[in-house]
């Protein structure tokens, strides 16, 4: 508790925008709360053609997406479209497609970053604090 | 589509050999029934030990043994085909009027047997059964094969499915352990009452996964006699008034002749009851849900219309599988298992019969159950029966 309160101190200089995108509802919730007891202000978009609006219509620090929406690879071209737009905008893409397909993406060499353009991947079911970290490690860099 | 099978003489006969050879090269098997035409590649050994030595190096698919070789005989080849248990089907060549060997051999493994000396048209009347028997094995391992996969991938939706609400919940029983939103209770309204309805989706997807696999076993006993479906619309009606009532949408039945079939009052009342809440629930406030019910001497026809949300023509053809849910702005709010409108489909075919949608988006749906008024029971697990009688192997089941 006495580091979270520390860090949320340091937070507190400067109030980060997060875009959260995911279609499962419970999730975006869950997440949205989390992020906004942490200090964070969340535009929350429950898929990817909202968030494509909420992206062009607001300004965001970093970006948290779902890779699969209502297409399978949305979160790949919402995530495109983001690094193309605003290229310093940080994106960490949430899936659970490796639980669900086998398939195993990663984020962790250049290559792999070249490739899935995003700066980090974390898998489902993530643990909040996971996430944070690697929030704050993107936005501090 | 056209198969070439591998064929392998043992025999110490050269004249035998080519006379195989011969008869077999350019024949054709054709199994117009299963859409297969059969060819032969034929390979040879002038002895019982160069033929184990082939059969070791690739065994063939048919086997057509002497029975009388110098070395080893033609049993001993036959109970080594057998005991490796290699998929290969023998014909043992044995001599005139022993019919004994023949006897033993079938008993030691062997498909069928020709007698010495035989003609080339009798040679093919036993290839072309033997051919029919390992297509037919194959074409049964196939569908097991396929059936196998549609069951895994069935199960790991469902697991899927199964998981993701106690997900949601124990996201929010955590978050609500943790206080993240204070102490006061009426702050944590939303989270409750998600959580509620995501147990109560899951709590409708066993039901209707009970009912699923219910139809799908044939286990149960359908009791078939005289119903009306008047009346199960009614139950099915009466079961969705609260809900409608809530949501200021009217539900009305018309009949126009007669309203009577033979049918299972409790799978008729899975259907209807699939049919009229999905108009229910897929309707917009204040809407309205038609049923009607007409028909002709043979078939019966219910027709259910909501004033919803409607559907595109690319969405109506995803719409009768297995845990296709429609998933769009307009449905994420609405709870379902994605097993009802399968289970429907599945049903109908029950009743000679099939289910139709006529859908146009925000206007509305209109769902066809049509149904035969007479039908004769279970004639839907005709072709497994076929499958199973294939797969056990014995000789007798080819012809």
């Amino acid at each position: 508790m006495q580091t979270q309160g520390k860090r949320e101190q340091e937070m507190a200089e400067r109030t980060y925008t997060v875009l959260l995108a995911d279609d499962d509802e419970d999730f975006l919730t869950q997440m949205k709360v989390q992020l906004e007891a942490a200090g964070f202000e969340v535009i929350a978009a429950g898929g990817q053609a909202e968030a494509e609006k909420l992206f062009a219509a607001h300004e965001v620090d970093i970006a948290v997406l779902d890779l699969m929406m209502e297409h399978a690879d949305g979160g790949f071209a919402l995530c495109y479209h983001i690094k193309k737009a605003r290229p310093g905008t940080p994106v960490i893409l949430v899936t659970a497609v490796t639980n669900e397909t086998g398939l195993e993406f990663d984020a962790a060499t250049d290559e792999e970053r070249n490739w899935v353009k995003a700066d980090a991947m974390l898998a489902k079911p993530v643990r909040f604090e996971q996430l944070r970290r690697e929030m704050h490690r993107l936005l501090e860099a | 589509m056209a198969t070439e099978l591998r064929v392998l003489v043992v025999d110490d006969e050269p004249g035998m050999r080519m006379g195989v050879r011969r008869a077999l090269q350019d024949h054709e098997v054709d199994l117009p029934d299963m859409g297969e035409t059969v060819r032969f590649a034929v390979d040879q050994a002038e002895s019982g030990e160069d033929g184990l030595a082939a059969i070791d190096a690739a065994p063939p698919d048919l086997l057509l043994l002497d029975h009388k070789l110098p070395g080893i005989s033609g049993m001993d080849v036959l109970d080594r085909v057998t005991e490796r248990k290699l998929d290969v089907q023998t014909i043992m060549i044995t001599a005139y009027a022993s019919l004994e060997t023949a006897i033993s051999a079938t008993k030691r493994g062997a498909f069928d047997f020709l007698a010495k000396p035989f003609t080339p048209t009798e040679l093919k009347a036993a290839v072309r059964k033997a051919a029919r028997h390992i297509m037919l094995q194959r074409q049964a391992r196939r569908l097991a094969e396929e059936k196998r996969q549609v069951r895994f991938q069935f199960i790991s939706v469902l697991a899927h499915e199964l998981k993701s609400p106690i997900a949601a919940v124990e996201g929010y029983l955590r978050l609500i352990q943790d206080r993240t939103l204070g102490e006061n209770l009426q702050d944590y309204a939303q989270m409750i009452d998600r959580s509620l309805l995501r147990m109560d989706g899951m709590r409708k997807l066993i039901f209707d996964l009970l009912d699923l696999t219910r139809i799908e076993s044939g286990q149960l006993k359908r009791d078939l006699k005289p119903v009306d479906v008047r009346d199960i619309l009614q139950d099915s009606i009466d079961g969705q008034a609260l809900t409608a009532e809530q949501r200021g949408i009217a539900i009305e039945m018309h009949a126009e002749g007669p309203t009577r079939m033979t049918g299972d009052r409790g799978e008729l009342a899975i259907l209807f009851n699939n049919l009229v809440s999905n108009a229910v629930k897929y309707n917009r406030d204040g809407g309205r849900v038609t049923i009607a019910v007409t028909g002709d001497e043979q078939t019966l026809r219910v027709a259910v219309t909501d004033t919803g949300i409607g559907m595109t023509p690319e969405e109506v053809d995803r719409l009768f599988k297995d845990f296709v849910r429609i998933k769009n702005e307009k449905t994420k709010n609405i709870l379902g298992s994605g097993l009802g409108l399968s289970t429907v489909k599945k049903l109908a075919l029950l009743y000679g019969g099939d289910v139709t949608v006529d859908s146009e988006p925000d206007k509305g749906s209109t769902f066809t159950a049509i149904l035969q008024r007479h039908t004769e029971a279970e004639p839907t697990d005709e072709p497994e029966r076929d499958t199973t009688l294939a797969a056990d192997g014995r000789p007798g089941a080819a012809e």
